[in-house]
């Protein structure tokens, strides 16, 4: 197929940065969740929690921003996804709440109930959290049932299938590894040699969840490689994905925990190119009636508002960019608690 | 209970949860910007613990209110999914503008706003601040921006038929400065700043009763009592502006807000009643004859549309509106009278010996809280039955995927979450008050400011 780089082009690419932003900062905040209770003593699962604090919630804004760019660029998306999957939205949105609650409030009560109970809430919630996400994934990678109306036809426990489910697990341990790759960043001393071991462990479980989706994927649902087939030259971001995932453990053992980290953060970017160049130009495929499947044409806003938000987000981006990358510099360096701290 | 009533339900619930919070935030954001400017200005420590007390209150705000904030960013698409594929032309732009230009803004200052004190100079600190209630604003203006829009449509055309019909745009300014959207969004913050002040006020008059931290709470009430007085005289324009502008735009609405039932001249302003929307009259009303007119057209013989002008199907519910717009014209008056009050007796010098007077700030902090609740209430309820004025019914916006037992059930399961967020966010607030300030004595020397 012929391929041009026009408005919904560019569009679909945007909202893919914004998610693929989003996957990276946040990946690594759920991740340092879904570890959390791995640590055992109040200090060290303080210091978890205090390495993402000044952050988790500017990495959360990356959704909140996405759902509303999405809402903007592919309205037809953004309501046939979100009513389609109401259950698992619902519970979506309940978890986040959880998750952002048990952060503010952990460490405000001494009682050990009261951590103990919060330590739950967030990590149980950080982990559902990816899982949720990598489940909607998967079933855009398989399609869902959709009537001429745009509207989904299916039910909710559709949406829990296997090959989604691989996918909800295949996130959770990317996220893991993202995660305690980024705790080695931030921690020193005996927490730091623990999730060493961890960065260790989370690779291999990613590696073999990665390697059984894409197998999976190649076999069940090969109309995922063709642009791959047309153009053979985008087979170097598959390569590049593999060479980044192989990075890491070259990096963590020569001590070069940030270039890990700047490694892990690549093949999570690359995946996502991965799975966006294989459902282009649809954005969610209509299975069984592929006719229905909204694509970045019959699913965009018109001509005018695509523009009017490429404005928005070129005098916009610019400064989000700034802030972040001000924000991690000045909190750069290991985790020190003070009066401040969650 | 059919769908639309369960949606409605629990769109009301979610948003008038989150509600309470952001301008708890917004209001808090400028006293903030004030005190730790008194602290650069003086160089005082004392300014800068008042800061950080009212930093931690603000973490708190803040937080519950990004937690419950992000429903309302995708609870259009659960629930109103219809309403989202006919509007997300235009409304989705609003919304994203917001999250680029204000969420990022205020989540990265927020993070050197209350984890940063030793991590960057006062400067840069005052600055954080300074762009966390900006932030905070811009977030007001863009989601103002949308409601508005949905008040008073324009800057779009209607394209295509039946259910293929979509609201596009035509002018992006002539969306953003709608005929309701300046009026309302001054009207929203000034009802923010009140919200954020009287919290203030009302914890240091309970200081000063208990005999606690003594100058601490007289500075926070000076500053936040300047902050009353003058958003309390602007709430009182603003809404009239509002109402001006209601009257013109939605005059159904405003037909409902004062129970007129009858197009008339000379049509009278009502203290308080009791509506009965069969009967077409007001019971046990007090009403000033041909006030109405004159304050909408400053003229007696202005004419006000009355309610049976309207087709019956495009009439909201009177009583529910009247009652709602009525109690938030009262607390308006009476917050400006607190001010006023508040403002003498600090000028005679005796405001901290007047206990009753104390007593009444301490409860004050419901005041706007309910106000914010009520305006809210009249504005929304006021504009039904229609979900855009005049495009499109409410009752056409509803999710066509999602069943009535789905929406129970995340109806109930909201209703207990946020309940038990709420007696969360009562004793972590109860908490902190009770621990208080810090005493400027009694912070080691390296939690301040070490590049200072």
């Amino acid at each position: 197929m012929e391929f041009t780089l026009d408005l919904n082009t560019v569009w679909f690419i945007l909202i893919g940065t914004l998610l693929a932003g989003y996957a990276i900062l946040d990946g690594f905040d759920l991740g340092i969740g879904a570890l959390h209770l791995l640590v055992h003593t109040d200090d060290e699962r303080r210091i978890m929690l205090n390495s993402i604090g000044p952050v988790w919630d500017g990495n959360e804004v990356w959704l909140v921003t996405g759902g509303g760019a999405l809402f903007a660029a592919f309205p037809e998306v953004y309501a046939t996804v979100f009513s389609g999957f109401y259950n698992a939205m619902i519970l979506l949105l309940f978890m986040l709440i959880f998750r952002a609650v048990a952060i503010e409030f952990r460490s405000k009560r001494p009682m050990k109930w009261w951590r103990q109970t919060w330590d739950f809430a967030f990590s149980i919630a950080s982990i559902l959290i990816a899982f949720l996400m990598g489940v909607a994934l998967g079933n855009i990678i398989t399609g869902i049932p959709i009537g001429p109306d745009k509207e989904y036809t299916g039910t909710f426990l559709q949406l829990i299938n296997p090959y989604s489910v691989l996918v909800g697990i295949t996130t959770i341990a990317l996220f893991m590894m993202h995660g305690s790759i980024y705790g080695v960043l931030k921690t020193e001393g005996e927490l730091q040699n623990k999730l060493k071991g961890w960065v260790n462990n989370t690779i291999i479980f990613f590696v073999i969840c990665y390697v059984t989706t894409t197998m999976t994927t190649l076999i069940y649902y090969p109309n995922m490689a063709n642009h791959f087939k047309e153009f053979p030259a985008l087979f170097i971001i598959a390569l590049l994905n593999m060479l980044a995932i192989a990075n890491i453990p070259r990096e963590i053992y020569h001590g070069r925990e940030f270039f890990a980290f700047l490694s892990s953060a690549a093949s999570i970017a690359l995946l996502l190119t991965l799975f966006a160049i294989g459902i282009f130009p649809n954005i969610v495929l209509s299975n069984p009636n592929p006719e229905y499947s909204l694509t970045i044409y019959n699913a965009a806003s018109s001509e005018k508002t695509l523009t009017i938000m490429l404005i928005i987000a070129a005098i916009g981006f610019p400064f989000v960019l700034a802030y972040t990358i001000s924000i991690y510099w000045i909190f750069r360096g290991k985790v020190k608690l003070t009066n401040m701290s969650y | 209970m059919d769908l639309e009533i369960l949606s409605r339900l629990q769109f009301a619930i979610t948003i008038a949860f989150h509600y309470i919070y952001p301008p708890l935030s917004i209001g808090l954001g400028v006293i903030m910007v004030v005190m730790e400017g008194m602290y650069l200005k003086t160089k005082d420590k004392f300014y800068e613990n008042m800061t950080k007390f009212w930093v931690k209150v603000f973490a708190l705000t803040f937080a519950i209110g990004v937690a419950t904030g992000i429903v309302m960013e995708f609870e259009f698409g659960t629930n109103w999914a219809t309403y989202s594929r006919f509007v997300g032309d235009v409304f989705g732009s609003a919304l994203a503008a917001e999250g680029i230009f204000a969420f990022f803004l205020e989540s990265g200052f927020l993070a050197v706003l209350v984890f940063g004190w030793d991590k960057v100079g006062p400067k840069m600190h005052f600055f954080s601040t300074l762009m966390v209630a900006l932030g905070s604003m811009f977030s007001a203006i863009w989601i103002v921006v949308a409601n508005s829009w949905m008040q008073t449509p324009a800057g779009f055309h209607i394209v295509g038929e039946g259910i293929n019909a979509r609201a596009e745009i035509t002018d992006f300014w002539a969306m953003v400065f709608n005929p309701s959207s300046v009026d309302r969004l001054l009207h929203t913050l000034s009802g923010c700043w009140l919200a954020g002040s009287f919290l203030v006020i009302s914890i240091a008059a309970f200081y000063l009763i208990r005999n606690k931290h003594i100058r601490f709470a007289k500075s926070s009430i000076k500053i936040a009592l300047v902050v009353a007085l003058i958003a309390s005289f602007f709430q009182l324009f603003t809404g009239h502006q509002s109402a001006v502008g209601v009257s013109k735009n939605q005059p159904a609405k405003l037909a409902a807000m004062e129970a007129v039932f009858n197009t008339q001249t000379n049509a009278p302003l009502y203290l308080f009643g009791w509506v009965n929307e069969k009967d077409q009259e007001v019971k046990f009303g007090i009403a000033i004859p041909s006030l109405l007119s004159y304050l909408i057209g400053f003229s007696t013989d202005t004419e006000v549309k009355g309610l049976n002008d309207f087709p019956e199907d495009e009439r909201p519910p009177v009583n529910i509106v009247f009652q709602a717009y009525h109690i938030m014209v009262a607390i308006g008056f009476l917050l400006i009278l607190i001010s006023v009050v508040g403002v003498f007796y600090w000028w005679r010098g005796t405001l901290f010996s007047k206990k009753w007077l104390l007593w009444i700030f301490v409860f004050s902090v419901l005041l706007p809280q309910i106000a914010n609740q009520v305006g809210w209430i009249t504005a929304e309820v006021g504009r039904q039955p229609w979900i855009v004025y005049g495009i499109m019914k409410t009752s056409e916006g509803l999710s066509k995927a999602v069943q009535e037992g789905q929406v129970w059930l995340s109806l109930i399961l909201f209703t207990i979450i946020y309940l038990a967020l709420f007696v969360l966010f009562l004793y972590l607030l109860n908490e902190k008050i009770k621990h208080g300030p810090e005493d400027v004595d009694s912070i080691p020397s390296e939690l301040g400011h070490p590049k200072a």
